[in-house]
């Protein structure tokens, strides 16, 4: 049994604060690999009659989805969990080279409580791993700053074709705790 | 190094672009986008010159994107490999405007030739099938060859994917563009997208 010690209990109400967000910058296609800290964003997702929620078997895939979207006119946000960004990295170079908008939400693991050693590896150098690939880093670690962190992230990447990522912190999602 | 009863590569493609009307074409890593540029440059052409194991993904992307023009994916047995899981993804999608064409050398061609898994393990017409793609063919003729470039234009039934068979000689190298962005936006305004 896995289940995180608030989201499934008291549905916390930040992923219909970045839903709302994603429809206004007319975002349309939202490939992802589920996590639990996902799982009511991916829901609205799916539910949506503008969006379409493409689940994927790597992150990587993702990346060069949204390069397709984008020579189709469409824009396109990436959510994974802090894990996948490392399945990510040789795709991260069609980026700076097609120049494409893109816009990533990671929740992060292996930070803040974590219970699960091989957590901690990938989760560590999640920023760091963006940085030197040219993604720039925004972080929300409360619901109170979901609503500004996306906004920021959503323009930048969208107006301003700034490669972009918002780390969703543990202490936002909460820690995933492992019941017997 | 060429066998018998194997396709030329560059005849293949030349086939499948002929009469392409308003498909976009996207040419993964290695030779398959040389041939590609061999067949002539066109606007609509999305030369990878990187991002290995991501054609058939940016082919979904934009199929999704574009549900009504015909978007042709094509590329080497290495690349596809590579992407393998990309399969499962557009077979759960379904796009029924994406065609997926893979030039079949059963080896790494770009780097000394040496052999890929579909030369001796590996079926990918099994593998797309598998994964969800019901149109999987695999091909050993022109005649085969004209049939799958005429369907590419049918974007009612979809996604298709075909593998073929072709020989491993390695021909001039005919290189299309390196300008990523270059590529991508004269797509965009193709399709009647402004820039930013």
């Amino acid at each position: 049994m896995h289940a995180r010690a608030d989201a499934a209990d008291t549905a916390p109400n930040w992923p219909d604060d970045i839903f709302a967000t994603l429809q206004r910058f007319d975002v349309r296609q939202v490939p992802y690999v589920p996590d639990a800290g996902h799982s009511k964003l991916i829901q609205r997702v799916l539910a949506s009659s503008t969006m379409r929620g493409i689940p994927l078997t790597t992150e990587e895939e993702g990346v060069a989805l949204l390069a397709g979207a984008w020579a189709g006119g469409q824009r396109g946000v990436l959510l994974m969990q802090s894990s996948g960004v490392g399945n990510c990295i040789n795709m991260l170079s069609l980026i700076p080279i097609l120049r494409f908008p893109f816009l990533t939400l990671v929740t992060m693991r292996g930070e803040w409580g974590e219970f699960n050693p091989w957590q901690v590896p990938m989760g560590s150098t999640t920023q760091g791993v963006f940085e030197l690939s040219g993604v720039q880093v925004l972080r929300a670690s409360s619901a109170a700053e979901v609503p500004a962190v996306l906004e920021a992230a959503a323009s930048q990447a969208y107006n301003a074709l700034t490669p972009t990522a918002v780390l969703l912190s543990q202490r936002l999602i909460g820690a995933k705790v492992f019941t017997k | 190094m060429s066998k018998a009863n194997l396709l030329d590569r560059r005849q293949v493609v030349s086939t499948l672009l002929a009469d392409r009307k308003d498909v976009v074409a996207i040419g993964g890593l290695g030779a398959s986008t040389n041939d590609m540029c061999a067949a002539g440059d066109h606007p609509r052409n999305f030369y990878l010159w990187g991002g290995m194991g991501g054609a058939a993904m940016i082919g979904l992307g934009l199929a999704l994107a574009q549900p009504k023009l015909p978007v042709l994916v094509i590329t080497g047995d290495g690349e596809m490999l590579m992407g393998m899981g990309s399969l499962a993804t557009i077979g759960l999608q379904k796009p029924s405007n994406l065609s997926i064409a893979v030039l079949d050398n059963e080896a790494y061609g770009e780097t000394g030739g040496q052999t890929s898994h579909t030369s001796a393990a590996a079926d990918l017409v099994g593998v797309a099938k598998a994964c969800g793609i019901g149109d999987s063919r695999a091909i050993t003729t022109m005649a085969e060859v004209e049939a799958f470039a005429k369907a590419v234009h049918d974007v009612s039934a979809g996604p298709r994917f075909a593998n073929m068979k072709i020989d491993s000689a390695s021909l001039e190298r005919i290189l299309p563009s390196r300008d990523g962005t270059y590529i991508l936006n004269r797509i965009r305004g193709d399709l009647g997208f402004q820039p930013i």
